[in-house]
């Protein structure tokens, strides 16, 4: 049943949530009181794979928390597949999988009994359960490690089992928190694979929260930028990238100190911002040509380790919206 | 349906009518089945027991070693009599405590600390049926400890073996009274290492209110004795090491484990509502 693209899956309006001031402890300074929500409205389509991005600390868990039933938001209205999740947290439950940052309650489960298990508590009976786990094992190349505990298992591997308890049982709406940290690529294929065909065979719709942009930019439809609580961009990716025009990155590593003496170097050292021996510039397309023809060239070469140039990513549409750039990951 | 408003769209029906219509008219989508308390609470069970399995042998052997250590070590202060019969029952019912009330403590706390709760708060799972699936496989997993303790207490002390049968009702009964006292200190305590604190502290009030005897033991101490539900299931299994049992009194002390052990898997139940929505 293919339901018809454009109709909102979850509507959220003027979500608040604010976490109380904590007193200092002996030792530990206190903080004041944050507003990890800050008025956020957010439409999710159905179908579609909705992307939350924004580095740690900008409210992306808080918010999907309250998505989930498991925070009572202060202020503002979650309503999921007609549903009032503010006023019955509970459904969330019977709507959403959900994949969390913790492992710790399936940590000393084999992968298939965590699977069955799961499958059981989310109202399978012990048959479909077991034939369900046995297919997204199957699905996902879990097949070789379903008899160890998920302890045992590397961090990639561990998020891939806890991601198979996720879909045993299915759920209109999943929920990752993100999903791939820790997995090798094989491991983000099968994810992806698994994600896409529950999209095409159910319709089924995705809440991705991620701080890595390259996944970002590859995987979502369509992306929400957090900072500090609020939402300062929601659109496709490209529609994003078109926010910072046809600007170049240019990245320009030094192999010692950077020659200022050339001119043009130290024409540039303006624009430029240093990591080190690193330094990244966003420049027009002819200013990206001269500038690469003048480091490429002469003395400046001498002193030049490497460099690159790239289209705009959402790294750089992060931080021409103000954006802080750590906590972002590019890989 | 009369609990659906007229402009509920068809096809939607749930048993109570509690979907309410979109105010848009559009209906709400179905609801997934929430998993019902006995298969769910079977699934917990099963997977719990076989965490015990992986993690907690070597536990259960060192809970198992500290009960016959005690009597070993008792012998040589108690002859006897009475007094021999609370030794051997109080380190029976001390590997339950050990299990049951120490390490559910610890693993509650644990997992409410490190967010694992999380897991079982987005399943439709009743709170019940995780509180008490967790509690049976730790009780479940006393039982061979016990046992052990038990026949090799009895053999210590010359007791009778007669009607060791006994502890097939005081390891659910007394496991269900510590266990949900261990659930309910875990998920409430405050940090997870207060939850291990107090479970410590509870193991050793079993331990020396169990095992101590009663006789030189100072007014105040007794009435800590009675307000330690492991007490109860001491005092009965104690009491059927005797030729003629009383077993009303036995019947008796059981009533209160049980009693304890529905108030405090209640009080878990509870508990474990409040620390998986917050």
């Amino acid at each position: 049943m293919q339901q018809a693209a454009g109709e909102a899956v979850c509507t959220v309006r003027g979500l608040v949530k604010t976490y109380p001031a904590a007193r200092g402890g002996r030792g530990t300074p206190g903080t004041p009181a944050v507003r990890a929500s800050d008025g956020i409205d957010l439409d999710i389509l159905r179908g579609e794979i909705f992307g939350l991005l924004g580095p740690n600390g900008a409210g992306k868990s808080t918010l999907v928390r309250q998505l989930t039933g498991l925070l009572r938001p202060d202020e503002g209205s979650v309503e999921l597949l007609g549903h009032d999740l503010v006023r019955h947290p509970d459904r969330a439950a019977r709507l959403i999988g959900y994949l969390g940052q913790e492992s710790t309650a399936l940590d000393e489960l084999t992968v298939a009994l965590a699977a069955e298990t799961t499958g059981r508590l989310r109202g399978l009976g012990l048959r479909e359960a077991r034939a369900e786990r046995d297919a997204v094992i199957e699905e996902l190349g879990l097949g070789p490690i379903a008899g160890r505990p998920l302890k045992k298992l590397s961090g990639g591997q561990r998020r891939l089992a806890c991601f198979a308890a996720v879909l045993v049982g299915e759920r209109p709406v999943l929920v990752l928190d993100e999903p791939t940290t820790g997995m090798d690529p094989v491991a983000r294929r099968a994810v992806w694979a698994a994600v896409d065909r529950r999209r095409a065979e159910h319709g089924a719709t995705v809440l991705l929260v991620t701080h890595n942009v390259i996944e970002a930019e590859t995987v979502l439809d369509r992306v929400a930028v957090l900072e500090q609580g609020r939402i300062i961009a929601c659109d496709t990716p490209a529609g994003l990238k078109e926010l910072v025009g046809d600007e170049v990155r240019v990245e320009l590593v030094w192999r010692d100190e950077p020659p200022l003496h050339v001119p043009e170097v130290a024409a540039l050292r303006d624009a430029a911002t240093a990591t080190g021996r690193r330094w990244s510039l966003r420049l027009a397309p002819a200013e990206a040509r001269a500038a690469v023809a003048a480091v490429t060239g002469g003395p400046a070469f001498a002193a030049l380790d490497d460099f690159t140039l790239a289209t705009p990513s959402l790294e750089d549409v992060y931080l021409a919206l103000g954006g802080r750039t750590e906590g972002l990951v590019k890989a | 349906m009369s609990a659906v408003s007229a402009e509920a769209a068809p096809g939607r029906t749930r048993a109570g009518g509690r979907s309410r219509p979109r105010p848009d008219g559009a209906s709400a989508a179905p609801l997934a089945p929430r998993a019902r308390l006995l298969p769910s609470l079977a699934a917990v069970y099963r997977a719990q027991l076989s965490r015990a399995r992986v993690a907690r042998i070597p536990l259960l052997f060192v809970a198992t070693f500290q009960s016959v250590g005690i009597m070993i070590m008792m012998r040589g202060v108690v002859d006897g009599g009475d007094d021999a019969r609370f030794v051997v029952a109080g380190s029976s019912v001390l590997v339950v405590a050990f299990v049951a009330l120490n390490l559910l403590a610890q693993y509650f706390g644990q997992l409410r600390a490190s967010g694992g709760l999380d897991h079982y708060a987005t399943l439709p799972v009743p709170p019940a049926a995780v509180v008490l699936g967790a509690a049976a496989a730790y009780a479940s997993f006393t039982v061979p400890g016990t046992a052990v303790t038990a026949v090799v207490g009895s053999l210590l002390f010359k007791l009778p073996l007669g009607h060791l049968w006994i502890i097939a009702a005081v390891v659910p009964l007394a496991g269900a009274a510590l266990a949900g006292l261990g659930a309910a200190l875990g998920l409430l305590a405050p940090r997870q290492e207060l939850a291990t604190l107090c479970g410590q502290l509870g193991m050793s009030a079993a331990l020396l209110l169990g095992v101590l005897p009663t006789t030189h033991m100072p007014t105040l101490v007794l009435w800590a004795r009675d307000l330690l539900p492991s007490t109860y299931g001491v005092e009965a299994m104690a009491r059927t090491f005797d030729a003629r049992p009383d077993w009303a009194a036995v019947a008796a002390d059981l009533g209160v484990c049980a009693a304890v052990g529905v108030v405090s898997l209640a009080a878990a139940t509870w508990a474990y509502r409040r620390a998986a929505v917050r």
